[in-house]
């Protein structure tokens, strides 16, 4: 029955093309729309655990109630032998030191006084270790505008707005001045290997990426770190991995009693902005695409129930000759079930297809985020999640069919004995 | 009833009438506090969150417009020096031998991380010229009997609106003051012991500052020698001085 319902869809395009175009449009963009909004929760979450939260994070407690004064006099002290110990514990995350710090950036004129200057955010990270893979996750090759990345001690990269503010280049002398861990006064003169665009507004102001062994000279951390950042296996977060590990880490290292005891925070408690944000977008996306899958709902149901009354005429034909009303009602079922299911198949594909490229390439929102003043990605992309290869199917299958099977109920309305007298007219 | 009123007239003009003018224990203070120019050798202890840090400095000043600053140990401080002309001030540091300079939001940074500014280190204007004084009361501090002054800024650009002083009512010292923001937040609190008679004048040997924005103990700022009125060579005073 099957095969001989196939050869009618395929024979008879007014039939079936319309409606599996309609329902693979349908599908396509609810799949699409969901990779969307997951990737921009994503790309939110993993931006931030690149460039400053990690999944998880150690400081000290003092310092986690600081943090966003960047307290580096608050930082851990004793960071090799903790790294050894949590390494050895936990040894499927990769676990990375970094440091935060503020200062000022100055430029020396020919006599070495001040040419120019401004505050600066130094980001303190494993540039030259070989086989690093800071500059791999914040991107640095990617977002070099000019030089090169830092290739040997004293090197820095600088956010390439600050630069032209400065009036530096790769290749000039810089002085960081800033504070010790200890509080004295920290000088440090660097050269620029290359300017960076962030593509986030409140880095591009002011900001240099460091190695952490110069940072550790110019600020006396010998042996210390502000933070060190943990990152799950895969690399993508999982808050309920992310809590265990926390629950376990705190138990075992931190002291509740002493404020430089280790304490280790998730991605999602770090910041009770960007708590509330990520959990406002995720009640937002789960809304926006709950209201998009019902209006596919609706709109694909709609489709269904056109397709049975447009089919009015052949059905009464139908009942004319003497095929009987149930047989009619399950083909026209079997019928937009097939529809749906090939509707719902090219559309899952083409809206995968339409994902992944938007998985890859991302849509560029770096000129809208000029002004902004939290950490957000230049660029947000689709993700590809497990979810996408099924919920088109909703739409697609169980509406149009259902659409259908409403309409299809006025099959058993009809009079044999006015059939032919409806189809006169 | 009329007699009741009188009384009570006569009572509060006698009880304001024992307190001096609020401009006249300004002159006594700045007297005692200011100077033509002097050299002080000072350390300073800072009572960090993880460890108490001293360093010792030399500084000569003039008036409230010149002052420079040399820095003698640690040794990581050592060789460090500051010069402040009018509004602007230079850091010279020997380990990159560069000259920076400091203007704006910075001078509010604290000096060495302790609970001093760059404006704290470098003013020493006549605390007349620039606040109106109230005397609102007495108290007993260190078992002295002192005036407690309200001053309030005359001018915006000063680095502390209010301020509250408790003065020595026969040294004409303060023995504590407090630092407030314009909005009455208290910014800072300083203790003055060890009071001294030098030079004609009356001086604090040793200055607890507390900046109440921030963790810890507060700083000790410990007079060791100090030379009031003395001959300043002029080329102290400029940049060349730095290096």
């Amino acid at each position: 029955m099957i095969r001989f319902l196939l050869k009618g869809l395929i024979r008879d395009r007014q039939k079936s093309l319309l409606p599996a175009i309609v329902v693979a449009a349908g599908v396509s963009l609810t799949v699409l729309m969901v990779c969307y909004v997951t990737g921009v929760l994503g790309d939110f979450a993993d931006f931030n655990a690149k460039f400053s939260t990690g999944h998880v994070k150690i400081m000290t407690r003092a310092y986690a109630d600081n943090m966003n004064q960047m307290p580096i006099d608050l930082s851990l002290v004793n960071v090799g032998e903790l790294i050894d110990d949590i390494k050895r514990e936990y040894p499927d995350m990769e676990w990375v030191t970094r440091t935060q710090f503020g200062g000022l950036l100055d430029a020396p004129d020919e006599n070495g006084e001040t040419r120019s200057q401004g505050p600066v955010l130094g980001i303190a990270i494993d540039l030259l270790t070989p086989g690093s893979k800071e500059p791999e996750r914040l991107t640095l090759e990617k977002i070099l505008v000019r030089g090169t990345l830092p290739d040997s001690p004293g090197e820095i990269l600088i956010s390439d707005e600050f630069a032209n503010r400065l009036e530096v280049a790769p290749g000039d002398n810089v002085t960081l001045m800033g504070s010790t861990m200890y509080g004295s006064m920290a000088f440090y003169n660097f050269t620029i290997a290359g300017t960076i665009r962030f593509g986030v507004g409140v880095m591009d102001r002011g900001a240099i990426i460091v190695d952490i062994s110069d940072a550790r000279a110019a600020l006396d951390m010998q042996d210390a770190s502000g933070e060190i950042l943990g990152y799950l296996p895969g690399g993508y977060y999982d808050a309920e991995q992310a809590e265990a590990l926390t629950v376990s880490f705190n138990n075992k290292y931190s002291d509740p009693e002493d404020e430089f005891s280790p304490v280790m925070l998730k991605l999602t408690d770090q910041s009770e902005m960007l708590r509330w944000y990520l959990e406002i977008m995720d009640s937002v996306s789960f809304l926006i695409v709950f209201i998009f899958v019902f209006a596919m709902s609706i709109v694909l149901w709609n489709t269904g129930l056109i397709g049975g009354l447009r089919r009015y005429g052949e059905v009464g034909v139908r009942l004319a000759i003497g095929e009987t009303k149930g047989h009619i009602y399950k083909s026209m079922i079997y019928e937009s079930v097939l529809i749906g299911i090939i509707g719902s198949a090219f559309g899952t594909i083409i809206g995968l297809l339409f994902s992944y490229w938007l998985q890859e390439k991302g849509i560029d929102i770096s000129g809208l985020m000029k002004g902004a003043t939290m950490m957000m990605p230049g660029s947000f992309h689709a993700k590809i999640v497990p979810e996408a290869y099924y919920i088109g199917f909703i739409p697609g299958l169980f509406s149009s069919t259902l659409g259908t099977m409403l309409s299809g109920i006025g099959i058993y309305k009809r009079q044999t004995a006015s059939l032919f007298k409806e189809l006169e007219t | 009833m009329r007699t009741i009123e009188i009384v009570l007239i006569f009572v509060s003009t006698s009880l304001f009438a024992q307190y001096p003018s609020g401009e006249e224990i300004l002159n006594r203070i700045d007297d005692n506090l200011s100077s033509e120019n002097r050299v002080v050798t000072s350390k300073m202890i800072i009572h960090g969150a993880r460890s108490d840090r001293t360093i010792e400095s030399k500084s000569w000043s003039e008036g409230d417009t010149k002052a420079f600053t040399e820095y003698l140990s640690p040794a990581r401080e050592a060789g460090t020096k500051m010069l402040k002309l009018e509004d602007q001030l230079w850091i010279y540091s020997p380990s990159t031998d560069r000259t920076i300079q400091i203007s704006g939001h910075m001078l509010r940074q604290s000096v060495m991380g302790s609970d001093l500014s760059y404006e704290d280190m470098m003013e020493d204007t006549k605390l007349i010229d620039n606040y109106d004084a109230t005397v609102i009361g007495e108290e007993v501090i260190d078992e002295r009997n002192c005036w407690i002054l309200e001053l309030n800024a005359k001018n915006a650009d000063v680095s502390y609106q209010i301020r509250k002083i408790w003065v020595d009512l026969e040294r004409y010292i303060p023995l504590k003051e407090e630092l407030y923001a314009k909005s009455g937040k208290l910014l800072k609190r300083m203790e003055l012991s060890d009071i001294r008679h030098m030079s004609g004048r009356w001086f604090p040997g040793k200055m607890v500052f507390k900046d109440m924005l921030k963790k810890g103990e507060g700083t000790e700022f410990i007079v060791e020698e100090i030379q009031f009125d003395v001959d300043i060579e002029e080329h102290v005073f400029t940049k060349a001085s730095l290096r």
